[in-house]
């Protein structure tokens, strides 16, 4: 008993712990302001994260607002609804399913990419050596990382949106038949500025302090082995799908949510 | 890889998020970035407005031309003023001008349709419009059936 007791106790610490190195390293690497001299390395990390992302979310996001369209219009049809396919689509991917399916393919692709090269870095002790330096590698690669997710992550998501909104074209209106002009303003006349596409990237930016955070304290805090570097990155996707998902029922509750 | 050629790469993906959100903004929100048109208001009484909404068109001769703006009770009256937002100057549509509630379609939105009326003179900010049929509300209209056929 006393035992269990412990070990919730040593598992509560070890969060806490966690939690704590995680926050300082977050908070140190952005205090500094990236500055002029260090715009070279954000290129290369925005290169690397967001540029090089495009093209899994440009095919996911194709296909989702295809299949998306797809049913909506098969359903919808029954009741000869089909106009209200345009809109449909394009609520629930501002609101939910462009941010949050960004931001999972994005920590798959992006955050176990950065969690395996600074765990690697470590392991290999390039970070101690750049200590060793007298270089800050919270500043030389951890925070570039950062501010390049946070940065790529809510422009992903509206190409993310503008491909999927395309792809339902494709479908509803150049396959399946479905009235173009009702298909645009259908979607323009309900759909709000600040109250579908703002909320929907602020829930993107939530989004990618999230995933960015995450991969780099599961890199920066490996166990330095081939095996912990394989266990930090599997963690990484796990813990941020994880995180995504949960924040995003959280965000949707305090924005759209009715306490009145 | 280049530094160049990792530099205008990225300029190339900031350049397509921004115009991304762009797009989105105008082209699936709608937001109309020419300057805020000439709109005035007038009122409408009503006694029910069950459905309607704020925003929900305002139409004559089904075409759109103004939007509820805001939806009020009058607790005196116990009746419903909505305030309509019309595009335009005021001057054309007569003072007894009629409204009704209608529903677009069979489970459409519903939208307040304006008919014309014969008044030399017009309606100008703030003026009330009295000629108006509500929105028809199903379950009274079966109850009022069921008790007449009751009667009978």
């Amino acid at each position: 008993m006393i035992e269990y007791l412990r070990y919730l106790g040593a598992e509560a610490l070890d969060f806490l712990g966690n939690l704590g190195r995680a926050s300082l390293m977050w908070g140190r690497a952005l205090s500094g302001l990236p500055q002029w001299n260090d715009i070279g390395l954000l290129m290369r990390q925005i290169y690397n994260i967001g540029v090089l992302s495009l093209v899994i979310i440009i095919l996911s996001a194709f296909s989702i607002g295809a299949v998306i369209a797809l049913q909506f219009h098969t359903q919808l049809a029954k009741f000869g609804a089909e106009d209200a396919v345009g809109v449909g689509l394009a609520m629930v991917l501002l609101r939910e399913l462009g941010p949050v399916v960004t931001a999972l393919l994005f920590a798959g692709r992006a955050g176990s990419a950065i969690t395996a090269e600074i765990g690697l870095m470590k392991s290999t002790e390039q970070l101690s050596s750049m200590e060793m330096m007298g270089v800050d590698p919270l500043r030389r690669i951890v925070a570039p990382r950062l501010w390049a997710g946070m940065l790529c992550l809510p422009l992903l998501t509206a190409i993310f949106n503008v491909v999927a909104i395309y792809g339902g074209v494709v479908v509803a209106v150049e396959w399946l038949g479905a009235d173009p002009s009702s298909y645009w303003i259908g979607m323009q006349d309900v759909v709000e500025l600040w109250e579908d596409l703002g909320k929907g990237m602020v829930k993107s930016v939530f989004f990618a302090v999230l995933v960015t955070w995450i991969a780099v304290y599961q890199g920066y805090d490996t166990v330095p082995t081939a095996e912990g570097i394989g266990m930090s990155t599997t963690r990484t996707v796990v813990l941020s799908s994880v995180m995504v998902l949960a924040t995003d029922f959280l965000l949707t509750l305090s924005m759209y949510g009715d306490f009145g | 890889m280049q530094m160049r050629t990792i530099e205008i790469s990225v300029g190339a993906f900031v350049l397509a998020g921004a115009l991304a959100l762009v797009f989105l903004a105008v082209k699936v929100s709608g937001v109309d970035l020419t300057a805020s048109r000439d709109t005035y208001t007038v009122q409408a009484r009503f006694n029910d407005v069950a459905g309607l909404r704020e925003r929900a068109k305002v139409s004559l001769a089904g075409v759109t031309i103004g939007r509820v703006a805001r939806i009020e009770a009058d607790m005196n009256y116990g009746e419903a003023i909505a305030v309509l937002e019309l595009n335009g100057q005021p001057g054309n549509l007569p003072l007894d001008t009629g409204a009704r509630i209608v529903t677009e379609g069979l489970l459409g939105a519903r939208y307040v349709s304006l008919s014309l009326g014969i008044e030399e003179d017009y309606l100008t900010e703030g003026d009330m419009i009295t000629d108006t049929q509500g929105a028809l509300v199903l379950e009274s209209l079966i109850g009022d059936f069921v008790t007449k056929m009751g009667a009978n």
